[in-house]
């Protein structure tokens, strides 16, 4: 019931002394009282509700929130990235020396090392 | 589409759900206000791509669900008279009151119209002076703008042959109702985006700073919503409890004062019952007496109907997030959004409904894993 559609103000007009406009959803546009967004113009972006514009869209907010969500989990995944990278290298030190040996005796040996 | 497409992208949603996963250590319990967060929540499974320690469960936010059956009759009682006209929104012509739906009277005859902007239902009274033409004023805050506009115009045009059935809720007594419920469960609020947008946050600061809760306004897309929750548990787990805009593309500290100028000069704030939940104080609009030319209520005179809800529905206990639609024992049983038996089953935004509709039921859930 409260769902909102952003749509973009492509024509302001007035219809007996109220402000209205056609604004494009998609492919699709209609007639939208726009008399409570009087700073919206054409090119803007309005929310709205039963053919009624209830906010402009703040495009510079929009945009910035946006790109701090692009942005989480970023930072996370270089860390794992580093992390795997990390772990790759730690895998790869015994396997090198130990490759060829057979496993029991790679176990035997590392004891009798450590002894 | 643009604000739309961006806000539903996958990779953002679920690095969104990572970091909550990664930021939980407790249980808590989040509760989303208004029924198109409920819907979308159901329909892109929102809630399952949660960890299982945080439960959403939903709130009242549904105007169809909560409009009380008195109010569905007397709309019936309205619609039903030769001389009448009767416009609504699409989605209240199923809804049933004691005498039966608006849908079937318009199939046995009686002129009841869909329209989709209020303002259209005055347009139909000026090409049809001879009826009494009605439109059926529901919803929050959000249409409350465009009802009132509806009502402004008519005034203004002199169309004497509209009226309004006005049956208006609001948002903020609903949560101080749902937080003074013995065992109340509920630990934060998404907050209402639309109805914030035009009534900006003041109230919801006052609620917050009153009953110690974090309230986080939210929006209805997956991402909006996901952000909502992550912004709610880190508020939860460190202890905090404050008022949080993650809706600031649409919502702002005052809303829309414009709108909200001429909501009051049309509406007043009066006592309203709801559907499933009973009678807050304070919780509606009706008309202000300067309109009173155009109040349904007062110019048709509707005897007062005795009305009865099922005893099997939970529905006020589902609205107040006390239990999950699948607690109910006529869920997807006895009641369907076919036949629904109470308030959360009658509007795609019900809970129950929208469970329904996109196969949370019990029994066809565990066909599928079998």
């Amino acid at each position: 019931m409260c769902l909102g559609i952003p749509g973009e103000v492509v024509e302001v007009h007035d219809d007996a002394g109220l402000r209205f406009g056609k604004v494009r959803f998609g492919g699709v546009s209609r007639d939208v009282c726009l008399e409570c967004v009087p700073e919206a113009r054409v090119g803007d972006y309005v929310l709205v509700h039963v053919g009624f514009a209830i906010a402009c869209i703040d495009a510079d907010e929009a945009e910035r929130t946006y790109r701090i969500l692009e942005e989480l989990g970023q930072t996370d995944e270089l860390l794992a990235e580093q992390l795997l990278a990390e772990q790759l290298l730690a895998d790869e030190r015994p396997t090198v020396p130990a490759g060829p040996l057979d496993p029991a005796e790679s176990t035997e040996g590392a004891e009798g090392g450590t002894s | 589409m643009k604000y739309l497409d961006e806000y539903r992208d996958q990779a953002v949603a679920q690095r969104l759900a990572d970091t909550i996963a990664k930021e939980v250590t407790k249980p808590w319990v989040l509760m989303e206000v208004c029924g198109g967060q409920t819907h979308s929540i159901v329909r892109y499974g929102i809630d399952r791509m949660l960890p299982p320690s945080i439960e959403l469960v939903h709130g009242p936010g549904c105007p169809v669900c909560v409009t009380s059956l008195e109010m569905i009759d007397k709309a019936h009682a309205i619609a039903s008279r030769p001389d009448v006209i009767f416009t609504s929104f699409g989605d209240m012509l199923r809804v049933p009151g004691s005498r039966g739906d608006l849908q079937t009277l318009r199939s046995r005859g009686a002129d009841v119209r869909v329209v989709y902007a209020p303002i259209d239902a005055v347009r139909i009274a000026k090409e049809n002076p001879k009826k009494q033409v009605v439109f059926f004023g529901i919803g929050f805050e959000t249409t409350a703008p465009a009802n009132a506009m509806a009502v402004h115009r008519a005034r203004r045009d002199a169309v004497t042959n509209f009226s309004m059935l006005v049956s208006h809720v609001l948002v903020p007594p609903a949560i101080a109702a749902i937080l003074q419920t013995r065992g109340n469960r509920v630990q934060a609020f998404l907050g209402p985006g639309h109805v914030c947008a035009i009534m900006g946050f003041r109230e919801y600061e006052a609620l917050s700073s009153l009953y110690r809760v974090p309230i986080v306004i939210s929006g209805f897309e997956p991402v909006d919503l996901l952000e909502g929750v992550l912004v709610c548990v880190r508020q939860l787990e460190t202890g905090r409890a404050v008022l949080e805009n993650q809706y600031a593309r649409m919502v702002t500290r005052d809303g829309n004062v414009p709108a909200r100028e001429l909501v009051f000069e049309i509406f007043e704030v009066v006592d309203r019952k709801w559907r499933g939940v009973g009678n807050i104080p304070k919780s509606g609009y009706r008309l202000r007496h300067e309109y009173r030319q155009h109040d349904a209520e007062l110019l048709f005179e509707v005897e007062a109907i005795e009305t009865r809800e099922s005893s099997l529905c939970i529905s006020g206990q589902v609205l107040r997030g006390l239990k999950k639609p699948a607690d109910c024992p006529a869920f997807g049983k006895q009641c369907t959004p076919q036949s629904p038996l109470g308030a959360t089953m009658v509007s795609a935004e019900g809970a129950c409904a929208a469970y329904y509709q996109y196969g949370r039921c019990p029994s066809t859930e565990a066909a599928v894993a079998t």
